[in-house]
């Protein structure tokens, strides 16, 4: 028997997206699976029951039906606590749960021995890109929050000259530079605006200027990303030099959306008071990261305030604003975590898929979040908002230290102090100076950058040349004496190594420019 | 000279060797990490000759110097950027023999220690003449390989784990012997083991594929610090041993973190061995990927490439065979000036030495915050309307995500195959270094453009020109 998909209405006030589309519905078929849509549960999205009817899904009348029936439910928002009741035991439900923050919705959802997948854990890695909902609606996002700001702001994004007098352009400045930013600068570029954007991580700089906006730094050489392309703690030195920043642009552009949201946190409030009163009046800022408490001071999630001439929308819901997209790209990326777990004849939950292993918060009622580490090929990206994480950090990853680590360390520990007992203690101090040196090298050399492995490479080559000394210490006045002879023919090879390789480094190194 | 003053010296000239590989791991500071090397080196040697080194014999030592240094700023001075490792190869053999003579020397110097105290001396020499000599000889082999005089394929003896340790079993039998030997069995003992040693690093390199190239080097150089350390200690000469582990430890990661690169386990690589059933597994990869393979002409790529808006390059070893670096530079140059985003590519092991392309894109003006690494450019594939794969192969290989078979499943690749064209130039449809078969060239959006990499890119270069000169001229 074909597995069973259910497509419940969504409950939550004001939401009007919906887990599928009668596009996504035809694509579900196409796996096998039985779809059943609760009767209007497309009206916020402009589906009708007969589009869906129209494509075979199957109408239900109401949402305790289609919950009881159902193998498997595909929603937007979390379950209500009316729906949890709903879902029948041992039921499965795919939908976003932000476990984070939801931890009493996840117990009553294990009560019910449910398996739950939560599409906003997705994990970032490059096969799960069309599964990554999160993506989806923060490009929706950042286009919905330049088309708010539009609407609120009283003049032309564009530059003009008429016959009445000279239009300037809007200036708009993106704070965060992640897909929502990106999607936001692209928005606003296409509208006519001049578009700024900053962000901590300078490696977003030529994604910026490629969607056509200007790139803002502060005067301050401190990069926001660590070794292996992580983001790092800012010092407060950075963070004051960022502020003064904001500040002098708050004063001069009329537009302001800010993206920054950690995951799990408080998103960072970047816009001060301060700066919403520096500036002009009829200005606007849309807080992309209302939801959670938003990036400025002066935001009521949900909300329109004006506060001195300046209008501040903290409206929660951008993608919802526009639920026929969003419900489209949102059944897709479902449409495809469904592909990817086996369609409807080899469904099954395997924990052994990287993406599924992210993802899962529940199976049978068994808490299975958070995921362990996973040794994926490149490092998962935080399922955030890529925004200006003035505040975020991700631990740079420590090479690995397991039992066998600790007992190689254990090992030769016992070595040295045997050899510590009978050595003598000339042989002690040079063998301090040696495994000293081995941890300085050690040390020293993990933060090289991989372009300047060559150059490395033949400058420790000269520096091995050291050998010339002791080729020298071996020169006596004896000339007669092989020593004497094997020294100097040491003595030759060795300076060939160094001048070769101090001259190549020069050479290599003087050809590096920016 | 006082001995404190020497000793504060060395100390000196060892901090200086500190900063200089700091410097190193920079490009606003590597200049000046160079520059601290080279005074440290001229402090060392200075200081080395004012303390130790009689009047008559400092004579000779010029000389010695002056012939060495001669040669090798000649060496440094002269040779091809594309030719980079096989010169390090092969400075890297001068310090393993440097190391071995040392350790004769030492040997031959009129000794006056007893006891424990002799025999830890004497194991030193020994383990400072071994280390070398794996040095010095595994040196001219990688040298030799890399240079294409020897075949870059594995060499695979039968039992060759086995070898390895009868070979190290019989050196240490034959030390426990030299401990107790006169001076002149002593010399024979002592040359024997060089000669054992020797060929453990002949049969060690030969084992080892040419993709691994890269870590064989580094190792090699990792090797060279620690016989210079190995000789410090025989010599009683704390410089050496600092600047020996400084050069030993730092080969060790450089060799550790292309390892992870590769995702591969660091023993696996050092013992060699790689690919070595290449035989069965591609030929039946082979077989299920079979597919069309679609070629292309200059004229169809330079078209794309005047209509693309995001370019990506990913250089290869091929590129820096055909010394096709600098015409790259100018195609990316012309699109760069047509607003194009241009970018190069570069994998962690692309090339035959660490970082082998980056020097290669310097050499050719190409600025450097243009070129990203693997990490940094994978997620901007599926935006990317073009890429250019220059003379790679392996590092662009969709096998390695997907296939198990594949003896380089697991290796983090370049996806290229995101892009919406991807084209390969490629000089026939043999495998790469690795002898793996390919599944990236039966790709649908995939097209081959055949032949030698510079003349077809200077091709290119001249299409893309003499269509704009034409589009000036209207």
């Amino acid at each position: 028997m074909a597995m069973k998909i259910g497509i419940p209405r969504e409950v939550r006030p004001g939401e009007r997206r919906v887990a599928a589309t009668p596009d996504t519905v035809t694509r579900l078929a196409k796996l096998g699976f039985d779809v059943s849509v609760e009767s209007g549960a497309g009206l916020g999205a402009s589906f009708s029951d007969s589009a869906y009817e129209s494509v075979g899904a199957k109408i239900l009348p109401d949402a305790a039906t289609l919950w009881a029936s159902m193998d498997l439910v595909l929603k937007v928002q979390p379950p209500e606590a009316p729906e949890v009741e709903l879902l029948r035991e041992g039921g499965s439900l795919v939908c976003f749960v932000w476990p984070a923050k939801n931890q009493e919705l996840i117990q009553r959802l294990a009560q019910r021995k449910a398996t739950v997948i939560a599409m906003d854990q997705v994990p970032r890695i490059s096969r799960a890109q069309k599964m990554d909902a999160l993506s989806s609606m923060a490009n929706i996002a950042g286009y919905r929050a330049v088309i708010e700001a539009a609407s609120f702001y009283g003049r032309f994004f564009t530059g003009q000259m008429t016959a009445a007098g000279k239009v300037p352009p809007a200036k708009v400045l993106v704070i965060g530079a992640g897909v929502a930013g990106l999607a936001a600068i692209g928005a606003a570029r296409g509208l006519g605006a001049i578009v700024r954007a900053f962000d901590t991580r300078p490696e977003v700089r030529e994604q910026v200027q490629s969607m056509g906006a200007e790139f803002l730094e502060v005067e301050l050489t401190e990069e926001g990303s660590g070794a292996g392309g992580y983001a790092k703690i800012m010092s407060p030195e950075f963070i004051a030099a960022e502020m003064a920043l904001f500040l002098r642009q708050a004063k001069d552009v009329d537009i302001i959306l800010t993206t920054a949201l950690i995951p799990g946190k408080p998103a960072p409030v970047l816009i001060t008071e301060e700066m919403v009163a520096a500036m002009r009046p009829g200005s606007v800022i849309v807080d992309l990261a209302a939801e959670n408490g938003g990036n400025c001071a002066v935001t009521r999630p949900g909300e329109v305030v004006v506060h001195n001439g300046v209008t501040v929308v903290g409206y929660v819901d951008l993608p919802s604003r526009l639920a026929p997209l969003a419900s489209q790209l949102y059944g897709s990326n479902l449409t495809h975590l469904l592909s990817d777990m086996g369609g409807a004849q080899n469904y099954r939950v395997d924990l052994e898929d990287a993406v599924v292993r992210g993802a899962i918060v529940l199976k049978q009622g068994e808490l299975l979040w958070p995921p362990p580490n996973i040794p994926a090929p490149s490092p998962p990206k935080p399922a955030a908002t890529k925004g200006p994480s003035a505040l975020a950090h991700k631990p740079k990853a420590k090479p690995a230290q397991g039992s066998a680590g600790l007992i190689a360390l254990g090992v030769a520990g016992a070595l040295l102090l045997a050899l510590g007992s009978v050595a003598p203690a000339a042989f002690i101090a040079h063998l301090t100076v040696f495994v000293l040196a081995c941890f300085v090298g050690w040390q020293v050399i993990w933060n090289v950058s991989p372009a300047l492995h060559t150059p490395l490479m033949s400058v420790t080559n000269a520096i091995s040349g050291i050998i010339v000394v002791g080729g020298m210490l071996q020169l006596n006045e004896d000339f007669s004496s092989p020593v004497t002879w094997l020294g100097m023919l040491s003595v030759l090879l060795a300076c060939i190594n160094i001048s070769g390789g101090f001259l190549v480094t020069q050479r290599m190194l003087r050809m590096f420019r920016r | 000279m006082p001995q404190g003053l020497t000793t504060v010296a060395y100390l000196v000239a060892g901090i200086l060797f500190i900063l200089s590989l700091s410097g190193l791991s920079a490009q606003e500071s590597a200049r000046r990490g160079n520059a601290f090397g080279i005074i440290g080196m001229l402090l060392a040697v200075a200081i080395t000759t004012a303390s130790h080194v009689g009047n008559y014999v400092a004579l000779l030592l010029a000389v010695a110097v002056a012939a060495g240094g001669t040669v090798g700023a000649l060496l440094a001075l002269r040779v091809e950027m594309t030719s980079m490792p096989e010169l390090v190869a092969v400075l890297h053999s001068f310090v393993g023999l440097a190391a071995v003579l040392v350790g004769f020397g030492t040997y031959l110097m009129p000794g006056h220690l007893t006891g424990v105290e002799r025999t830890i001396h004497d194991l030193e020499i020994y383990i400072g003449v071994f280390v070398g000599a794996i040095t010095f000889t595994g040196s001219v082999i990688a040298f030799g390989k890399l240079r294409g005089s020897l075949r870059s394929k594995p060499l695979l003896l039968p039992g060759r784990h086995a070898l390895n340790v009868v070979a190290v079993l019989i050196c240490v039998g034959l030390g426990a012997r030299f401990l107790d030997a006169n001076v002149d069995d002593g010399v024979l003992l002592l040359g024997i083991q060089a000669a054992i040693a020797g060929l453990i690093g002949v049969h060690l390199v030969m084992a080892i594929g040419g993709a691994d190239m890269p870590v064989v080097v580094s190792m090699l150089n990792s090797y060279s610090g620690w016989a210079a350390s190995a000789a410090g200690f025989m010599l009683s000469n704390d410089l050496l041993i600092i600047t020996g582990a400084l050069v030993g430890s730092s080969g060790a990661i450089l060799s550790l973190i292309m390892c992870r690169a590769m995702n591969r386990s660091f023993f696996s690589v050092i013992l060699g061995g790689f690919g070595a059933d290449e035989g069965a597994q591609p030929a039946r990869a082979a077989e299920a990927q079979q597919g069309e393979v679609v070629a292309t002409t200059v004229d169809e790529t330079s078209a794309l490439l005047r209509d693309a808006k995001q370019v990506v390059i990913v250089p290869g070893y091929g590129m820096a065979v055909a010394h096709a670096q600098y015409p790259v530079f100018e195609i990316a140059e012309w699109l760069r000036k047509r607003d194009k985003l241009v970018r190069f590519a570069i994998h962690p092991v692309a090339g035959r030495l660490p970082g082998h392309m980056n020097v290669l894109l310097a050499e050719a003006k190409v600025p450097y915050d243009i070129v990203l690494e693997m990490e940094e450019i994978n997620e901007d594939f599926p935006s990317t309307d073009v890429v250019l794969v220059i003379g790679a192969n392996d590092i662009v290989n969709p096998g390695a995500l997907d296939d198990t078979s594949s003896p380089i499943y697991g290796m983090p690749v370049l996806e290229v195959w995101h892009a919406k064209n991807t084209i390969v130039l490629k000089r026939s449809m043999a495998s790469g270094y690795a002898g793996v078969e390919n599944p990236l060239f039966f790709r649908e959006n995939t097209r081959m453009l055949f032949g030698d990499a510079k003349k077809n890119v200077d091709a290119i270069l001249a299409r893309l020109r003499s269509e704009s000169a034409a589009e000036a001229a209207e």
